[in-house]
C-alpha cells in the first residue's frame, strides 16, 4: 500500500474487478493465487483466458492459473524485483516504452533507465532461473498489448523488500502507459473482507480517516473541532513496533477487535511474549482465540450477519451489511464500543451505524458523497467526493492523485533468511481455497473436510527423505518447530516447502521470519529457512 | 444499431438484429416457460419447453436460440404450442418423483411451476424410472438425480461460471447423466464447492444441506448482505426463518459476483452458529475466565484504561482495529484510541 502510495498517489486498487471480462486484453500476474485466495476474481480470470484474453503468470508455484496461461515465469522465490527489473529493460532496449506517457504523466524515469539498464536478460535469467527467450516473449507482449491489467498480492509486498516490490509493478506499467483507463492499472486484490475499508476508516497509526495525515496541523484542527478534544501531535505505533513495546514493557494495555496476531503474525512466540508482559489487555471477540487467552477482560463480538454496516471491498467498493439476526452476545460491536468510550467519560450516543457512516463521510473529502441510501443499488467506489459524484470506476485517469507518477527503481534485495546447511529448505506460506485465515476453522461444514495442514513437498526431496503423502514431519526454523502431514507435489519446486497457516494444531507461523519490509513493517511470510524430520 | 421489427401475440414489437424471440418477449413482458435457458449460461436449446409458432415455419423453434428477423409473426401460447409444452412436462413428469410435499425446492422449482401453469396432474407415459442413490457425500450440497431433468445448467454454470470443467453429461439415452466425471460422488471428484450448479439448478436436483427440511422457500426471508471473507466484495443473501440463519442464497443483483460464490462465501457463514461463540463477556480471575456482566465488564476495563493512562502516560496504549470488521466499527476504534486514550497507537492487520 505505501509502495502504491507514494508512487500514484493513493495505494487502493486502480481499477475495477468487472474490467477483467469487460475490457482487459492482458492480465499479468505475480505473486497472487487467486483461484484459491479470491475465487471469484479468478473465475473472471479463468473466463477472460477463455475467452482470448492473453494471460501471463509470475509465480514459483504451480498454481491452477498456470493451466490457462499463455506464459508461466517460474522465478526463484524473492527475485520479483530482478524479473520486473528485466522486463523493463528489454521493453526500453527495444523502444516498446510508452514515450508519450512517461513524459506527460511521470518524473523520474531516467533513474529508472539507469538502474534497469544492469538488469540484461542474461543477468536476469542466472537471478530468477527463468529462460531469456520467456522474458523477452513476455516483455513484448505486456508491453505492446493496448490494455494490460496487472496484478498482485501477498506474494509481492510479504517480502522483506515488499514495498520495493510494489514499486516495480508500478513502474513496469507506468513505462507502458498501462495506467489511467479502463482494462489498465496496477491492481493489488486486498486480502481481508474489509482491510481497504479499516484503512479507509483511519485505523492507521499515521492517518485519520481518508488518508488524512495526523501530522498535518489542519487535519489534526479539523478532527479536535469535530471530536471535541485535543488529539495527539505524533504518529502512532505499527503492529510490529507495539509488540517490541510491549515486550520492553512500554505499552502496557492494549485493546485488539476481531484479530488474532498470535495465529496470524510472523514470529509468534514474540507476540505471545508481548501480550504476556501487558497489565491489562481486553480482547472483543467471537471465539476464545489463541489472542484472547491472554486478556483480562474478553467482550464477546457480534458477527457480520448480527450487524447493520459496511465493508469496502478491493475495488473501493463501499457496500451494505445488513443485520438478519439478533446479536448472539446482545448488542453489536458498534455498540459496545460507544458503551466502552461513555464509561471513560467521553460520550459516544450513536443511534445507528448509519449516523457514524455520516459522521466520518462530513470529515472525509474521498468519501463525502457516500450516503447509506444511495449504496441500496450497487454499492458505490470512492472516490466520491459530492452527492451528485457517481463514483469512481477506475482512478488516475489524466492525471495521478499526486500529480506525476514517480518512477522509484530498486536495485534486488535478496530475502532476509535463505537456506543453508543446517536449515537446507525454503518455507513459503499462503491461503488455501477451502479456509480463510483463522475463521473458517470455526466451520463444522468446511472444517469437517479440510481439516488439517498439509505442507506440499517435491518429489524429489520426499524420495530423498522417503515421505509420501500422509507422512508427519517436524518442521523447524529458528524461532520453532510446528508438526505437519506432507503432501507430495510438483506444485512447489525442489528445495521448497510450502505450507497454509489456517490450523491451530499446526501453527505455521511459529516458523516465518521475524525479518520485515522496513517501510511498512509488513513480515517476510513468503521466505524463510526450515529443515524437515520425519517423525 | 439495426433494429427489426416483429409482432409477438399480436403486439409490435422492435429489437436490435441478433435478439433472440425469447429475448425479444422478455422485452415486451411476454413470458415464455423455460427450463434449460438461463441468461447468464450459454444457450442449449435443449428442453424444448420454449417453443413457439412462428408463421411460416411448419415446425415449433425453441425461442431461446432462435433469433428474430424483420417482420416475423410469433404466438407463443398457441394451441400447438400448449400441446407441445404439455407433451414435454408430461415426458419430464413421468420419469420425476412427484414428492413434491417434502421436496425442499417446493416454491422454488421451475418444473413445478409449469406443470401448475399448464395443468400437468400426472404423465400418461408410463415406463422405467430411475432409482439413483442420493450423493450425500459431502456437508454442503445434496444431489438427488432422480430429480434431474437434463438441463444442463449445472454443467455449464461449472464450465462456464467457475472455469471448475467438473460436470459433464455421461452415458446416452434414458441412462444420460449430468455428473462428474467417472461417475463418482462430489467429495471424492474435482468439485470444489462453490455451489453455482445448486444456484442455477431448476428443480430439487441440487439444494443446499444446510436447508433440507428447515423450510419451505417462501416462509425465507432473505437479507441481502456482503461476504465476510475474502476482499473481492461479493454479494449474497442470508436465507432466514423464525431468526435463524438457514443457508446463504445467490443473489443476481450483485454487482461484483452476481450469482457465483466461493466455498467459503456459500457454505461457510455456519462458523456463527459454532457452540465456541462467546454470548458473555468473560473477566479473568486467578488465571480463569468468569462470566460477567456487560456493566462489570466496561466498568473493570474503564477503571483499569484511566489506571494506565494516568500512571503510564498515553503512550503505554495502543489498539488493533480489525479487518473483518465493519467501517464503522473501525471508525469508533480508532476514534476511541485517538480522542479518549489520547494516542494514535491503532493498526490493524492491513500489513500482515
Amino acid at each position: 500500500m505505501a509502495g502504491l502510495a507514494s508512487t500514484f498517489g493513493s495505494g487502493a486498487m486502480t481499477n475495477s474487478i468487472n474490467e477483467i471480462t469487460t475490457d482487459a486484453e492482458l492480465m499479468f500476474l505475480i505473486g497472487t493465487n487467486t483461484t484459491e485466495a479470491h475465487p471469484v476474481i479468478g473465475y473472471k480470470m479463468r473466463q477472460a483466458a477463455r475467452n482470448g484474453c492473453k494471460l501471463i503468470v509470475c509465480d514459483p508455484r504451480h498454481i491452477d492459473l498456470v493451466d490457462e496461461a499463455d506464459y508461466w515465469l517460474r522465478q526463484k522465490p524473492g527475485t520479483d524485483i530482478p524479473l520486473l527489473n528485466g522486463l523493463m529493460h528489454i521493453i526500453i532496449k527495444e523502444g516498446l516504452e510508452d514515450k508519450k506517457f512517461i513524459e506527460e504523466r511521470t518524473e523520474n524515469y531516467e533513474e529508472l533507465k539507469t538502474i534497469v539498464e544492469t538488469y540484461t536478460p542474461e543477468h536476469v535469467s542466472e537471478l530468477t532461473g527463468l529462460s531469456v527467450e520467456d522474458l523477452y516473449a513476455v516483455a513484448r507482449l505486456y508491453a505492446t498489448t493496448d490494455k494490460a491489467m496487472l496484478f498482485y498480492t501477498l506474494g509481492i509486498t510479504e517480502h522483506i523488500c515488499g514495498t520495493r516490490n510494489v514499486m516495480s509493478c508500478a513502474n513496469l506499467a507506468m513505462l507502458t502507459g498501462h495506467m489511467g483507463r479502463p482494462g489498465t492499472g496496477v491492481n493489488p486484490i486486498r486480502g481481508q473482507n474489509n482491510v481497504q475499508g479499516a484503512c479507509d476508516m483511519g485505523a492507521l497509526p499515521n492517518v485519520y480517516p481518508a488518508y488524512q495525515n495526523v501530522t498535518v496541523p489542519a487535519n489534526k484542527e479539523k478532527f479536535e473541532k469535530a471530536w471535541g478534544v485535543s488529539l495527539p501531535d505524533k504518529m502512532g505505533l505499527k503492529i510490529p513496533e507495539m509488540f517490541e513495546k510491549a515486550n520492553e514493557g512500554e505499552i502496557k494495555a492494549m485493546y485488539i477487535l476481531g484479530e488474532n496476531p498470535v495465529l496470524t503474525d510472523p514470529n509468534s512466540n514474540h507476540i505471545r511474549s508481548g501480550l504476556e508482559n501487558l497489565e491489562f489487555l481486553v480482547v472483543h471477540e467471537l471465539f476464545l482465540t489463541e489472542t484472547a487467552e491472554y486478556a483480562d477482560v474478553i467482550l464477546p463480538a457480534a458477527s457480520f450477519a448480527e450487524t447493520d454496516g459496511t465493508f469496502t471491498s478491493t475495488e473501493r467498493r463501499v457496500q451494505r451489511v445488513r443485520k438478519a439476526i439478533e446479536p448472539l452476545p446482545g448488542q453489536a460491536n458498534w455498540q459496545t464500543i460507544c458503551a466502552m468510550s461513555n464509561a471513560m467519560g467521553y460520550p459516544m450516543n450513536y443511534k445507528s451505524p448509519e449516523e457514524i457512516w455520516d459522521e466520518m463521510a462530513s470529515l472525509s473529502p474521498s468519501m463525502a458523497g457516500i450516503t447509506y441510501p444511495r449504496l441500496e443499488a450497487k454499492g458505490m467506489q470512492w472516490p466520491c467526493p459530492t452527492a451528485d459524484h457517481p463514483g469512481t470506476g477506475f482512478m488516475h485517469k489524466g492525471k495521478f492523485t499526486r500529480g506525476l507518477g514517480l518512477f522509484q527503481p530498486s536495485d534486488h534485495i535478496p530475502p532476509g533468511e535463505m537456506p543453508d546447511e543446517e536449515y537446507p529448505f525454503l518455507l513459503s506460506t499462503g491461503r488455501i481455497l477451502y479456509h480463510y485465515n483463522v475463521t473458517t476453522p470455526y466451520s463444522m461444514g468446511i472444517q469437517s473436510v479440510w481439516d488439517r495442514e498439509w505442507a506440499e513437498v517435491n518429489p524429489e526431496d520426499a524420495a530423498k527423505m522417503r515421505l509420501e503423502t500422509g507422512s508427519q514431519v517436524k518442521v523447524t526454523s529458528r524461532r520453532g518447530e510446528v508438526v505437519t502431514s506432507v503432501k507430495v507435489t510438483d506444485r512447489v519446486m525442489p528445495g521448497i516447502v510450502w505450507m497454509s497457516f489456517h490450523y491451530k494444531e499446526t501453527p505455521t507461523n511459529a516458523l516465518t521470519s521475524h525479518h520485515l519490509d522496513p517501510i511498512t513493517g509488513t513480515g517476510e511470510y513468503k521466505v524463510c529457512a526450515v529443515k524437515l524430520e520425519k517423525v | 444499431m439495426e433494429m427489426v421489427k416483429l409482432i409477438i401475440d399480436g403486439r409490435e414489437v422492435e429489437v436490435p438484429v441478433g435478439t433472440t424471440i425469447m429475448e425479444a418477449a422478455d422485452q415486451a413482458g411476454i413470458n415464455i416457460p423455460r427450463l434449460c435457458y438461463d441468461p447468464d449460461l450459454s444457450a442449449l436449446g435443449a428442453c424444448r419447453l420454449c417453443v413457439v409458432e412462428v408463421e411460416g415455419n411448419r415446425l415449433l423453434p425453441a425461442s431461446c436460440v432462435t433469433p428474430v428477423y424483420q417482420g416475423m409473426v410469433v404466438k407463443t401460447e398457441s394451441d400447438d404450442v400448449v400441446e407441445a409444452r404439455r407433451t414435454i412436462l408430461e415426458l419430464l413428469v413421468a420419469n420425476h418423483p412427484l414428492d413434491c410435499m417434502t421436496c425442499d425446492k417446493m416454491g422454488d422449482c421451475k418444473l413445478a411451476e409449469y406443470c401448475y401453469r399448464y395443468g400437468v396432474k400426472g404423465s400418461s407415459f408410463t415406463g422405467e424410472k430411475h432409482n439413483y442413490p442420493v450423493d450425500n457425500s459431502n456437508p454442503f450440497i445434496i444431489r438427488d438425480l432422480n430429480k434431474c431433468i437434463l438441463c444442463g445448467a449445472c454443467v455449464r454454470a461449472c464450465n462456464e461460471m467457475t472455469g471448475q470443467d467438473n460436470l459433464s453429461f455421461l452415458y446416452r439415452g434414458f441412462n444420460r447423466k449430468a455428473t462428474t466425471a467417472a461417475d463418482v460422488p462430489y467429495i471424492e471428484s474435482d468439485c470444489v464447492f462453490c455451489g453455482q450448479c445448486v444456484a442455477v439448478c431448476p428443480t430439487g436436483a441440487l439444494t443446499e444441506k444446510s436447508m433440507a427440511g428447515a423450510a419451505r422457500r417462501w416462509e425465507v426471508e432473505r437479507v441481502r448482505t456482503t461476504c465476510p471473507f475474502c476482499g473481492t466484495g461479493c454479494n449474497f443473501d442470508l436465507a432466514v426463518k423464525n431468526g435463524k440463519v438457514l443457508g446463504v442464497l445467490s443473489n443476481p443483483d450483485s454487482p461484483v459476483n452476481q450469482r457465483s460464490l466461493c466455498v467459503k462465501g456459500r457454505f461457510g457463514w455456519d462458523f456463527i452458529y459454532n457452540e465456541k461463540r462467546l454470548k458473555t463477556p468473560l473477566i479473568k480471575k486467578d488465571g480463569e475466565f468468569v462470566s460477567a456482566t456487560w456493566d462489570e465488564a466496561l466498568d473493570l476495563i474503564a477503571a483499569r484504561f484511566k489506571e494506565v493512562k494516568d500512571k503510564y502516560g498515553v503512550d503505554a496504549f495502543a489498539s488493533l482495529s480489525s479487518a473483518r470488521c465493519t467501517n464503522e466499527e473501525n471508525y469508533l476504534v480508532q476514534k476511541f484510541t485517538r480522542a479518549v486514550m489520547g494516542t494514535n497507537s491503532t493498526d490493524h492487520c492491513a500489513r500482515t
